[in-house]
């Protein structure tokens, strides 16, 4: 018995197919989600996927944020629900307002797709208990609207509450406040971050490392054990 | 107050001393003549609209077919072809029940006038092309040329192009893995944007662009039709520019890359269903194109209601709406039961779908408009009985003069500072430094198969999860060496293509080309491109790759200055298992460094030549393509068999260039030796072909050497991987860093 594990597909997506590979190498079943259906199909965790859902027209993540399948993931996940959103999913997760802050387009006004190196700052999460706290890792990173924004105390409170999951190092790509590449809601369940774990599984591949597989085996560990 | 009559078939006939804006849409005289010749009556205004697109320069290839022939004519026997010239791309068998579709197209013209548009549908159209023939696209590939680096107006256009091919290709999630970026003087004004793409399917998914099956129902589906983009063809891609015009900015098409994605999912799904007879995507002359293509190219006739067709602008005229080029449009011709399935596909991906017309019995094209026949043609005389000129060409007078200047009189460094400082020159040059601040906005990652990618000798796709087969591709084209010997110069184009397919580890099997160059009414510009032909077509049947498809580019020129002639020429190649690629970077410190290949003193359209004399002059490179044969042979056994781990290519900037840029790749330095019979500079600059270094573990030595020795490859120890400096001994050391340094800032200093 293994844990099942959606992937939701708007119009729009890039990353659904690969985040289902990712799925699949770590040892969990990927399913299949569509954004017009609520139907979430019995998975034990959701991924929103990167991507240009409704080509980023309006604000990224603005539109998906009103699809049908969002109203049973913002229930969910509220529940409890395992949910990662890479990139545009992070963008949907901010503003679907399951995480706080906000992304604005790149600071230097380019789409960067580049190797980056990250800390993990918080291995408690449903998708990082695979990780030690501290380790540096290197996982692909590739958007245009990558600047997390964050009024002060918001950022405070993240910093205070352990809820930077991620952070920058040596570059920072986009121009985010406080070099937060990806943060986590209070109780853990809910992950976004702009670099995209699911291109770092297959030694072979994209940039050869693996650094990205512990999401996707951490979130198998704890589905299986719960 | 009367209206005026619509211009139906009837009225024409009517009317024959109406006179028609034959010559604003672009047609020649006797051209018009010969449509008026064709219908028995003067032409309709719609039906001059789809005669003045279809007969343009860019759809009838009307210049250059006469010289196209041969590479028909030439063609080598291939079992890997499954599909060839003619069909919107070439499709090739890679095994295992694969097929591989590519092709390569330009998007000169509305670059220049518009560059983040005109570079953005020209990635949406080569997709499209690839879609169509019921592939996957996989992956895409941007050949770029620009006017010097430091020119002002190439900071208006290259930064514009750049992201134009990222905003469009990222958001279709195709990851970009290869090309080129070459600055030249000679582009000034006419920059070259040329677009790839790489689609994979299933043998029995090939689909074809054509209309069978009176009865069928003909699908309009994609965007809206609107006013962009009208004459784009027949306008922009088929005159020079002149300054004195109004601007052409209305001519080149906008794109919409979130509708081009929605547009593959839903076209692929519909294959995936078996529900499409045939399909067309709408590129250059838009309905024009994909109606008389596809009539023309199946059994029967046409039928289509134009007024059916969905618009963004509902005051458009027929005539608009035949030559308008809005881009993410697809027309499919579909069985009637399977008409309904087809529509809720669209549906479901929300794009619109409309049935504008069905195939007819008869072999007519006939299109109506508000109750009244507008068209009615042999669509054959539209889409394939253009115009033919057997333009004048001659070896114009100052070629003579330009291969009598030779290269190899110019000064040579005479110390070894002097060496060391033209090696930091060459690699800090805008065409030898790292595009990494170009490739990085593009995203060679998505559908997580990119094995390989710029700046790599080729890109590399895996296409099976499970087995590991892989394609590569690269592009090449050297256009100075081309100006000096357009014959050579397209054949040294193949051979680097080739080479660098190679030395990734992977087989060529096909080649698909966009040929650009000057004005074909200028004699020499014709001479040029029937030079490149006729050598290109050679050495194909030679090297025995066929050429697939692909695409020609004329009136690249500004007045009287024509581009060098620049055939960008594509290799594809297939890799049975990806794990055995050959990257560029140096592995592992104590490797030792082979040249394989044979160096002479040549330095005619060389990099050197150009960064340190400012000089074009004398002969390009010799080619030999049995030695090509040879090495690329060697290259992929000493792949497969596990005798190297790094390769890399020798083109231009020679032997030093390569040194350098694996060095940086792999952040490990190298100690270089000047061979016997060799002297440094010649070592380190010469750009003599069919050559390639190699890093060969210590453990493969002997059996590398014996191998070479076996098959006759000359192969020569010029040194090792070592340290953080490459040095060449005796002669001079640079650091990684300072290295690094050179070739790294150059890009983001003239353009960030």
């Amino acid at each position: 018995m293994t844990a099942r594990i959606g992937v939701v597909t708007f119009p729009g997506s890039l990353d659904d197919r690969d985040a289902q590979r990712a799925i699949r190498l770590a040892g969990a079943e990927p399913v299949a989600l569509w954004h017009k259906d609520k139907d979430l199909k019995q998975v034990d965790a959701v991924v929103l996927p990167g991507g240009f859902s409704y080509g980023d027209y309006l604000r990224a993540g603005a539109i998906s944020r009103f699809s049908p399948v969002m109203e049973t993931v913002i229930s969910e996940a509220k529940s409890g629900m395992p949910v990662l959103g890479i990139c545009n999913g992070f963008q949907i997760l901010t503003e679907a307002h399951l995480l706080p802050g906000a992304m604005l387009g790149n600071d230097h006004l380019h789409f960067i797709c580049r190797d980056q190196k990250l800390r993990v700052e918080n291995a408690g999460t449903s998708w990082t208990s695979d990780y030690e706290s501290g380790q540096e890792i290197h996982i692909p990173l590739k958007n245009m609207d990558g600047r997390y924004v964050a009024d002060e105390r918001t950022l405070d409170m993240l910093e205070a509450e352990g809820r930077v999951a991620f952070r920058y190092l040596d570059f920072n790509p986009n121009g985010s406040l406080r070099d937060i590449a990806g943060i986590t809601n209070e109780a853990g369940n809910v992950v976004g971050l702009m670099p995209h774990p699911e291109h770092a599984v297959e030694p072979l591949i994209g940039t050869g490392r693996t650094d990205g597989l512990p999401f996707f085996t951490s979130i198998l560990k704890k589905l299986v054990k719960a | 107050m009367s209206r005026t009559p619509l211009d139906t078939v009837e009225h024409a006939a009517e009317t024959p001393d109406v006179e028609l804006p034959w010559a604003e849409l672009g047609l020649k005289k006797d051209e018009y003549e010969r449509i008026v010749e064709i219908l028995g009556r003067r032409p309709t205004g719609a039906e001059l609209a789809m005669y003045s697109v279809m007969w343009s320069e860019h759809c009838s290839y009307k210049s250059s077919k006469v010289h196209l022939r041969q590479f028909g004519e030439k063609a080598p026997q291939s079992d890997a072809l499954l599909v060839g010239i003619g069909e919107n791309a070439g499709v090739v068998d890679v095994g295992q029940g694969y097929a591989v579709t590519f092709k390569v197209e330009s998007h000169n013209h509305p670059s220049y006038v518009e560059p983040y548009q005109g570079a953005a549908t020209g990635v949406g159209g080569i997709v499209r092309d690839i879609i169509a023939m019921g592939a996957r696209p996989v992956a895409v590939v941007d050949p770029l040329r620009f006017g010097a680096a430091d020119h002002p107006d190439t900071k208006r256009v290259l930064p514009g192009v750049v992201a134009g091919i990222g905003g469009y290709g990222n958001c279709l999630g195709l990851p970009n893995i290869g090309g080129e970026v070459v600055f030249d003087s000679c582009y000034q004004g006419n920059p070259l944007v040329n677009a790839g793409c790489i689609g994979v399917m299933r043998h029995e998914d090939i689909h074809l662009a054509k209309a069978s099956g009176a009865g069928n129902k003909v699908i309009l589906y994609g965007a809206r039709t609107g006013g962009d983009g009208i004459g784009g063809a027949s306008i922009l891609a088929s005159e020079t520019f002149d300054d004195a015009k109004p601007s052409k900015r209305p001519a080149v098409q906008v794109g919409d890359p979130f509708q081009e994605k929605l547009l593959i999912e839903c076209t692929l799904e519909a294959f995936q269903e078996k529900l499409v007879v045939g399909i067309q995507d709408l590129g250059a002359a838009g309905l024009s194109c994909a109606t008389s293509e596809l009539a023309s190219n199946g059994s029967g006739g046409m039928r289509v209601t134009l007024d059916d067709v969905p618009l963004r602008d509902s005051t458009l005229s027929p005539e608009e709406i035949l030559m308008s080029e809005s881009q993410e449009r697809m027309c499919a011709v579909v069985e009637p039961d399977k008409v309904d399935r087809f529509l809720e596909i669209c549906a479901k991906w929300d794009v619109i779908a409309t049935v504008i017309g069905e195939v007819t019995d008869g072999d007519r094209l006939e299109i109506y408009w508000h109750g009244g026949k507008i068209v009615d043609v042999d669509p054959r005389t539209v889409a394939h009985e253009g115009p033919t000129y057997e333009r004048p060409y001659a070896r114009p007078e100052w070629q003579d003069a330009l291969q009598a200047d030779d290269a190899g009189k110019l000064p040579r460094p005479e110390t070894s500072e002097e060496l060391r400082d033209q090696v930091l020159k060459l690699v800090s040059s805008p065409n030898q430094a790292s595009k990494s601040w170009i490739t990085s906005q593009y995203d060679h990652l998505v559908q997580g198969n990119t094995v390989l990618a710029e700046p790599e000798d080729s890109g590399m796709i895996r296409i099976d999860d499970e087995t590991g087969l892989g394609v590569a591709i690269a592009t090449d084209g050297n256009g100075r060496y081309a100006k000096l010997d357009p014959y050579t110069g397209a054949q040294l184009a193949l051979a680097e293509a080739y080479r660098n397919v190679a030395t990734t580890g992977a087989k060529p099997l096909a080649v698909s080309d966009c040929l650009n160059f000057g004005s074909p009414e200028d004699p020499a510009v014709m001479w040029q491109f029937a030079e490149a032909i006729r050598g290109l077509a050679d050495a194909c049947r030679q090297l025995g790759t066929p050429v697939t498809g692909g695409n020609v580019s004329l009136y690249n020129q500004t007045g009287e200055a024509a581009i060098h002639p620049t055939p960008v020429v594509a290799v594809l190649g297939v890799i049975d298992d990806v794990a055995r690629r050959t990257p560029v970077a140096f592995q592992e410190e104590g490797q030792l460094l082979y040249l394989l290949g044979d160096t002479r003193e040549e330095f005619g359209g060389s990099a050197w030549s150009q960064v340190v004399h400012d000089h074009l002059g004398g002969l390009p490179p010799v080619v030999d393509l049995e030695r090509e044969r040879l090495l690329a042979e060697i290259l992929i056994s000493a792949s497969r068999d596990g005798m190297i781990d790094s390769a890399h290519d020798l083109s231009d900037g020679g032997l030093i260039q390569a040194v350098v840029e694996s060095a940086l790749l792999g952040g490990k330095g190298a100690r270089l030796v000047v061979p016997d019979g060799l002297d440094a500079f010649t070592l380190l600059f010469s750009e003599s072909a069919g050559r390639a270094v190699v890093a060969v573990p210590r453990s493969e030595e002997v059996r590398f050497n014996d191998m070479c020795g076996a098959r006759g490859l000359p192969v020569t120890r010029i040194g090792v991987v070592d340290g953080d400096t490459v040095e060449l001994q005796g002669e001079f050391e640079l650091t990684l860093a300072e290295l690094r340094e050179a070739h790294e800032g150059t890009i983001p200093a003239l353009l960030a």
